[in-house]
């Protein structure tokens, strides 16, 4: 039923995720902390500099994510957290597009979220952890004026690749765990199979308003 | 006194949501129908008003007019966070709120810069909700209010005393009082407009989506931003877990003291929630 190329195109970008993984781990094996400093720092600046990404360019910005920030996502690890008890009863294969879908709708909300960033402030917090854990949580606040500071916590994880992201925490809300009731109910209405459709149909459904804040209506 | 107030309500509501049914019995939520409801008004109310005006605000006028409006509401909220923080037992909190009221007001020309944050002066955000949380009272069943929004049973007695003790809403006369409450609420609308349009763009099912978020965001606040971490859920751990009802559950933690009123809730529940937890 599920086109073969797509299976095989998940697949291979699955092995190029691992490979850019790997590529980067032999360069230098940044701490948590100053990888997620890095990586938003870059980000941040590349997206300042770009004029089409200003100007409201959704897929410039999507293919900025996919190469600077995405490698740094464990996704299988964030799909199986949200899909939580049912994962087991999904095919290998299943889990495989399950992993793809998420991640896409993951991509797309966190464009979202950079579009809308305008020269706030952010403020590294130093990482409160042993240096022999593996699991750690690093902590980053993004400061404005009459307002409280907004946290985003990045839940990590030490992999033979590098520091994974597993969760990410925005103002207390875990993305995982949010997703967690919405993943069990449809599973329960119409099973592994239907999640997918449903993800897959709000992925190719969604068109992007070109400009960060204009209503859609 | 609280507790007779908070069972006063629960039953109040569980007699109101007998007729609605609940569609996925989660059991946080037994008011779901009622609640959906309620969400379905205020997402019409807020597409033919809210977000407009909202809209017409923020391209009007300029960043910096739209600061000063929330920076001065902003002070004026600092007293009260103040003393929410001395009721939760966070004196320093309360010196560092009203430090910042006194600043701001002076300084900052009656709160309109928010001069405190330059000189490092944080600010906070407690209300009452938070405080008998930080007290040890469980959210309660989940509910949403006609304009107000998403609310718990703790909240929504917290917001009796927020709304009653808010100097804006208590101001006189009238006139006055109204123009700045909807002043007040078209500038925090607006600032919303991002995260809204994010919510639309990230949820399958917005209700169940914010409903989360809003449970999530305030055991967080509760919590002043490291509530206990919860259990990460390892896919194996999980099928060998003989009580599924917790895993969606994140106000559930062991060694919370929130843990006793949330088992006390659960008897509470009608059968639908026994029955889920057993299965």
């Amino acid at each position: 039923m599920f086109p073969r190329f797509v299976r095989l195109a998940t697949a291979a970008a699955t092995a190029a995720l691992v490979l850019a993984g790997g590529a980067r781990a032999q360069e230098k094996e940044l701490a948590p902390d100053l990888l997620v400093k890095t990586v938003t720092l870059d980000v941040v600046d590349l997206i300042q500099k770009d004029k089409d990404i200003q100007k409201g360019d959704r897929k410039k910005l999507i293919t900025l994510i996919e190469a600077k920030v995405l490698p740094h996502f464990n996704f299988q690890a964030m799909t199986s957290s949200a899909v939580g008890r049912n994962w087991d009863k999904a095919t290998a294969e299943q889990k495989a597009r399950l992993t793809d879908e998420f991640r896409t709708l993951l991509v797309r909300t966190y464009s979202s979220a950079l579009a809308a960033y305008s020269n706030q402030k952010f403020d590294f917090r130093p990482l409160r952890a042993k240096p022999a854990d593996t699991d750690v949580t690093v902590n980053v606040r993004i400061v404005q004026s009459g307002d409280q500071p907004v946290t985003i916590d990045y839940d990590m994880e030490k992999r033979p690749g590098g520091w994974k992201v597993w969760d990410v925490r925005v103002g207390g809300i875990s993305l995982v765990a949010n997703y967690r009731t919405e993943f069990d109910n449809q599973i329960r209405e119409s099973g592994v199979e239907g999640l997918i459709k449903t993800l897959n149909a709000k992925n190719n459904s969604q068109v992007q308003p070109a400009v960060a804040g204009v209503p859609k209506k | 006194m609280l507790r007779m107030l908070r069972d006063c309500v629960l039953l109040l509501l569980l007699a109101g949501a007998a007729g609605c049914a609940t569609t996925n019995g989660d059991s946080r939520d037994p008011a779901e129908g009622f609640n959906r409801a309620m969400y379905a008004f205020n997402d019409g109310f807020d597409e033919a008003i809210g977000k407009p005006v909202a809209t017409a605000y923020r391209n009007v006028l300029p960043s910096p007019v739209r600061s000063a409006v929330r920076n001065f509401f902003a002070n004026i909220a600092d007293l009260w966070i103040g003393a929410n923080n001395l009721l939760q037992g966070k004196p320093a909190d309360t010196v560092t709120d009203w430090a910042r009221f006194a600043f701001n007001t002076t300084i900052g020309l009656f709160g309109l810069i928010d001069v405190a944050s330059e000189i490092g002066l944080e600010k906070h955000d407690e209300d009452f909700g938070q405080t008998f949380g930080r007290w040890g009272a469980a959210d309660g069943a989940y509910l949403v209010w006609p304009l107000l929004g998403s609310s718990s049973v703790r909240d929504s007695v917290g917001l009796i005393f927020d709304i009653s003790l808010d100097p804006v809403l208590q101001h006189e006369p009238v006139r006055v009082r109204n123009a700045m409450s909807i002043l007040r609420a078209t500038g925090k609308r607006a600032d919303l407009l991002d995260a809204s349009r994010i919510l639309e763009e990230a949820a399958l099912d917005r209700y169940v989506f914010q409903r989360d978020a809003y449970l999530q965001r305030r055991r967080s606040q509760v919590y002043d931003g490291n509530p206990p971490r919860a259990e990460r859920q390892v896919p194996r751990a999980e099928t060998s877990d003989p009580e599924p009802a917790q895993s969606s559950a994140p106000g559930a933690t062991r060694a919370d003291p929130a843990a006793m009123e949330a088992a006390v809730r659960l008897l509470e529940q009608p059968a639908s929630a026994a029955a889920s937890s057993g299965g």
